[in-house]
């Protein structure tokens, strides 16, 4: 049996580019961004904060449609991708809460705030990848566990719009101005634009890379794992 | 009555039942033999509908199984697990199980099902209280309360005792003088050959001989059998040695 | 048998949820489990907060919902439960119902005796924490159905799932966990409110919203159980 993954590592070129896109991010937005008139140096975890929960909920994305197609043409490839991309999600994810709290503690004085919007959807979002992964590493037959599996993010995917209604309606009355964490408004001057932009785009890169590197993974793993039951083991 | 054609099923890469072909007329009754692990059970859990084939296709009573739920509506099943709620009567089991069917009159359809077994007397027992054997004959009045054309047995006999063993051998025959057609899986080849009129034998997968039970030498047969298996698991642990 | 005609899905659902419930009359284990911990945390609730800061009435809501999640868990995990130890669920695949009744079937029988566990938790409620006995009572009764709607349709397809793996025990409640999150939160909000006495059109947003979650889960996990049993 050839070795699909033999020539290409896990840890591609594209993943070092995405490294050094968002180190250049890092260096932009610590010395080369000015600070903000109102919330000063904390100001700053915004370009980690917005971006992460950007990748993560691309990479919930990746994952629910990587779903929806394997319960379709049941391909493993599928199923693969939505497991890569579901870990990935819950790296990024973490950063979101992580970054959430430390930010909100410094700006309104409050580690949790529930009326946050995007804040209220990760944690719950982040229950659902963490019962994606539990509930795969609980199945040992491949088929059934990437049905189940499946249906279980498609399922998330289906919760989002409820979470988010129901976290607004039941918390309009708790705040009523600005439910996403935002920075001051009205528009970012252009310095902070430009940083806010490329972080974006660098957190995007890097939650491709990575994906696609657990990708890989999932591939010498099942080859692996192919060769083991051809022994006989 | 039941025609199986180039039905396979892999579970991940391993090949569970391989390419089995089989066909079974009213009153035929098919023994089928084979170590663990050949795919016996696995091929009844694909007849009976548990299981769908990774390839082939599966025919009860003309119906695609596929396609028909109503061609379940003809498969009785038995196996190791007596399928009963422990909490319910024995007669509340089989009556359960005629309502699922549609059988007008379930509660007599179920009495008249234990009556057979010859456990009627228990018939408001839960079935918690009853032995394991007793168990087994209320599973197997519950498996053909419905009176069905394709009746699968996962060795049917263990746990009964000679008065169960009695009931199950009569109920079979009449079934099988009734028309419909039997698949017994079993260790016993005494037991198997007395009932069936084809007989089959299987190894990893497939089926390995075939034979028309009738007017076989037990004896030869029986000895037949053991070289072949013995055959099988001797060439399969060679296979793990020479890798490991 | 050739003829008899096997009963259509809505038939078949209810004699499944009959057969649940015939079962589950018989043993009470986890009815009476249910009514044990409503019990306890109604008195545990009241408790917990001092009457001069918070009045009785104002922590009613919030024992409530408690005692409805925690007594559906132990329902809903004994729903499947029941089925795995001698394989019922098997003879149920072999027969000729149809797998969305099945999952009607079972769910109808969860949701009847969440309602039947409710029908001595609110009153006791109601009775533990001097509440008054009226129009309120009755709308909060007719939200918490609502909910227990939304809890029945997705546990009842988690506890299919989870009955079928290793940490079948874990499983359920963490799966439910972010399922339950937008029934609960808005019924919540919408009962908080009618306790204190605001009128149902304030209510009527969060009130569809469940609604809303209802028939979108019922009908979701219908489908997507049979995805979880076809093998």
């Amino acid at each position: 049996m050839t070795s699909v993954s033999r020539d290409r590592p896990v840890l591609g070129g594209f993943f070092f580019i995405a490294v050094l896109a968002v180190v250049a991010l890092y260096v932009r937005a610590i010395f080369f961004t000015p600070l903000e008139a109102i919330q000063g140096a904390a100001q700053k975890i915004y370009y980690i904060h917005v971006p992460s929960a950007i990748g993560a909920y691309t990479a919930v994305s990746i994952t629910a449609l990587a779903s929806l197609i394997y319960l379709w043409l049941k391909d493993d490839r599928a199923d693969r991708m939505a497991e890569a991309s579901a870990e990935v999600g819950l790296v990024f994810m973490s950063m979101v809460l992580i970054t959430g709290p430390l930010w909100a503690h410094k700006i309104w004085n409050a580690w949790w705030v529930w009326w946050d919007l995007r804040l209220t959807l990760s944690l719950f979002l982040w229950f659902v990848i963490v019962g994606y992964l539990v509930l795969r590493g609980a199945i040992e037959d491949p088929a059934q566990r990437g049905r189940y599996s499946a249906v279980l993010a498609v399922l998330g995917a289906l919760l989002i719009p409820f979470i988010h209604l129901s976290v607004y309606f039941s918390t309009a009355h708790m705040h009523p101005d600005p439910i996403v964490l935002q920075p001051s408004k009205p528009k970012l001057p252009p310095e902070m634009l430009i940083t806010f932009l490329s972080g974006i785009g660098a957190f995007l890169l890097l939650c491709l890379a990575m994906i696609q590197a657990r990708y890989r993974l999932g591939e010498m793993k099942d080859e692996l794992a192919a060769i083991e039951a051809e022994r006989g083991y | 009555m039941l025609e199986v054609s180039d039905v396979t099923r892999m579970f991940g890469r391993r090949r569970a039942v391989d390419g089995v072909d089989l066909t079974l007329a009213a009153g035929d009754c098919l023994a089928l033999f084979g170590p663990n692990g050949a795919g016996k059970t696995t091929l009844l859990r694909l007849i009976s509908g548990l299981l769908k084939p990774t390839k082939g296709a599966i025919r009860v009573g003309g119906q695609s199984l596929r396609d028909d739920a109503s061609a379940r509506g003809l498969l009785g099943l038995i196996s190791h697990q007596s399928m009963l709620y422990s909490a319910l009567t024995s007669r509340e089991n089989v009556e359960f199980a005629a309502r699922l069917y549609g059988i007008s009159g379930a509660r007599s359809a179920a009495m008249r099902a234990l009556e057979r077994m010859r456990i009627a007397d228990r018939a408001n027992a839960p079935v918690r209280s009853l032995s394991r054997g007793l168990q087994q004959r209320v599973s197997i009045a519950r498996a053909i309360v419905h009176e069905p054309r394709v009746v699968l047995l996962d060795e049917p006999y263990t746990g009964l005792d000679a008065a169960g063993g009695a009931a199950l051998t009569d109920m079979l025959s009449a079934l099988r003088a009734d028309g419909a057609c039997l698949v017994l899986v079993t260790h016993n080849v005494e037991e198997g050959l007395a009932l069936s009129t084809q007989a089959a034998v299987m190894l990893n997968g497939r089926i390995a001989r075939r034979d028309d039970a009738r007017g076989l030498d037990h004896r030869v047969y029986q000895a037949d059998y053991r070289a072949m298996v013995l055959g099988a698991i001797d060439r399969r642990s060679e296979r793990v040695s020479v890798s490991a | 048998m050739i003829g008899a005609r096997p009963p259509g899905t809505l038939s078949a659902a209810l004699l499944v949820a009959r057969k649940d419930l015939a079962i589950e009359f018989r043993t009470r284990t986890a009815f009476f489990s249910s009514l044990v911990f409503a019990v306890l945390a109604l008195t545990i609730f009241y408790f917990t907060w001092d009457e001069s800061v918070v009045a009785p009435n104002d922590r009613a809501p919030g024992v409530l919902w408690v005692v409805l999640t925690f007594s559906a868990l132990l329902g809903l995990q004994r729903s499947f439960g029941l089925e795995e130890h001698d394989r019922g669920i098997d003879a149920l695949l072999v027969s000729p119902i149809s797998r969305e009744s099945i999952y009607l079937g079972k769910a109808i029988g969860n949701l009847i005796f969440l309602s039947a566990v409710q029908l001595v938790a609110i009153p006791a409620l109601a009775l533990f924490y001097n509440m008054p006995v009226g129009r309120p009572l009755l709308v909060v009764s007719g939200i918490v159905f609502l909910a227990m709607v939304g809890i029945v349709a997705v546990g009842t397809l988690f506890s299919a799932m989870a009955v079928n793996t290793r940490l079948a025990e874990l499983l359920l409640p963490m799966l439910s966990l972010p399922f339950f999150v937008p029934i609960l939160m808005s019924a919540a909000q919408a009962a908080a409110r009618v306790f204190a006495g605001r009128p149902v059109s304030e209510v009527g947003f969060l009130l569809k919203l469940l609604v809303a979650f209802d028939i979108v889960f019922m009908f979701a996990c219908t489908l997507a159980f049979s995805f979880t049993l076809e093998e």
